[in-house]
């Protein structure tokens, strides 16, 4: 997004420090990558990758209230989620259109929504919309917490020796409470790369500490760059690209992720979209040649228009590029598209999602 | 070697390229798409895109000229415009059109000061 970065995250003079370049993002000034995106990719994918994601916000919602309050405002099963948990689900619209995507974590006494940075004050509206009950708490804590997310297959054995809590019994989407390089954190195991890894929600004052206690343990830090085609690969759907308030998450094809059984904005056309199908779907392409598809470019079929990129880079995995792309429902797995590529119309193939899956061992 | 604003490089020989500083900016170079000899560009003409990861920037024409030949290696090497911008990622032999519009192009030490107040 085009803005004026005023904001800057406590661990901002460390990115100045390791030679980041900096970019403006969501009113923040970040780090788009250190050396380089392809290499701050690799370490992800092969050991762990340290990112600062502190511009992400965050709402707390507390009160005898808050899971009622919360069940009306997602599609997620809010209801069904034990202390320790985590959900990923959206903030929809009437119309089933996603107003933002998120993560909301169950603590002991609240829970604790993650959200896009670009988005905090409009899903704070939203949520004001849906009128909070009386005994339903919100607090806005994004400017004093600060977020972390080490990923990576040795993630775990870095983190370990770091962390009071037995990460071995921390499943995926549960959550810690704990300390980590002696500062109090939540310790989740979640992420946005595909890979497995924690994401570290603590206070913007003891942010710095623990970076510094990761980064000598050996994560590599990463920045937003590698972040996009990390997450690109897996299949992970970023606001304003995979969908969007016109976009549902029916269409993006994370329909399975609406689960919950209660009265949320928007369940009736989401239900109606999951019976009837949605006139645009979600695909991945591989492309042929050399040359990546990037946002906005048109996908052809019999050399007429039918959709655009969502998202496109080169895969730094997979050694080609990829590109998401809405499309006609009737286009299918195996597919010849092309994407017009300034004066080209270059060959893609359609492919399942995600483009990668790491294998469990 | 003289420079442009739009940061390519125009050496003695008609070699175009750009800068090591351009370079970096970009980071890693994944993909570079070049004019076939014989074409001919006006000055400051998009003649071709180099792509990194994370955007496309265009490339323009230092000065009026045609095309004798462009580096076909960089199809399967792109990182060479990164490792050796003035050398193995060298993009076009360029025929110039006008020598006035060489001497008129920023020399290496005024190239160099305007990149570093940035």
């Amino acid at each position: 997004m085009a803005d004026t970065a005023t904001s800057r995250t406590p661990l901002h003079a460390r990115h100045v420090a390791l030679g980041a370049r900096l970019v403006p993002f969501a009113g923040y000034e970040l780090p788009v990558q250190y050396a380089s995106i392809v290499a701050e990719h690799q370490a992800v994918r092969q050991a762990a990758g340290l990112f600062d994601v502190s511009h992400m916000g965050e709402f707390l919602v507390s009160g005898p209230g808050a899971a009622a309050f919360l069940a009306r405002a997602v599609p997620g099963d809010v209801l069904g989620m034990d202390v320790g948990k985590a959900i990923y689900t959206q903030f929809c619209n009437a119309a089933g259109g996603v107003v933002d995507d998120l993560l909301i974590y169950r603590l002991a006494d609240h829970y604790l929504l993650v959200v896009n940075a670009s988005n905090i004050a409009k899903d704070w509206e939203h949520l004001q919309s849906l009128s909070p009950p009386a005994d339903a708490t919100l607090i806005d804590a994004s400017e004093k917490t600060a977020l972390l997310a080490l990923q990576g297959p040795r993630a775990a054995a870095l983190l370990q020796p770091l962390a009071d809590m037995d990460l071995s019994a921390l499943k995926a989407f549960r959550l810690a409470q704990g300390q980590v390089a002696g500062r109090d954190a939540i310790v989740a195991r979640t992420g946005y790369t595909g890979e497995d890894g924690f994401e570290i929600v603590l206070s913007g004052d003891d942010a710095g500490a623990v970076w510094d206690a990761l980064v000598a343990a050996g994560a590599t830090p990463c920045g937003l760059g590698a972040r996009d085609t990390l997450r690109l690969e897996a299949g992970l759907p970023l606001y304003g690209h995979e969908w969007d308030d016109a976009t549902s998450p029916v269409a993006a094809g994370f329909g399975w992720t609406i689960k919950s059984g209660a009265e949320y904005l928007g369940k009736a056309a989401l239900a109606r979209q999951i019976r009837d199908g949605t006139p645009l779907k979600l695909v991945g392409l591989r492309l042929l040649g050399k040359a990546p598809a990037r946002e906005g470019y048109e996908v052809l079929r019999d050399a007429h228009v039918i959709g655009r990129v969502a998202s496109g880079a080169p895969s730094p995995t997979l050694g080609h590029p990829i590109a998401t792309a809405f499309v006609p429902a009737d286009v299918a797995v195996g597919d010849r598209l092309t994407v017009r590529i300034r004066t080209i119309e270059a060959p893609a193939e359609v492919v399942k999602l995600p483009f990668y899956r790491r294998s469990r061992s | 070697m003289k420079f442009s604003k739009s940061h390519e490089y125009l050496a003695d020989d008609g070699t175009v390229g750009i800068s090591r500083y351009a370079a970096e900016q970009l980071g890693d170079v994944v993909y570079v798409e070049l004019p076939e000899p014989g074409r001919t560009f006006a000055q400051g003409e998009e003649f071709g895109v180099v792509e990194s990861v994370k955007a496309v920037s265009s490339l323009y024409a230092p000065v009026a000229g045609t095309v004798v030949a462009s580096n076909a290696e960089l199809q399967e090497h792109p990182e060479y415009v990164n490792q050796d911008p003035y050398g193995k990622g060298w993009l076009l032999k360029f025929e110039i059109a006008d020598p006035a519009q060489v001497s008129a192009l920023l020399d290496e030490a005024t190239y160099q000061s305007e990149v570093a107040t940035h």
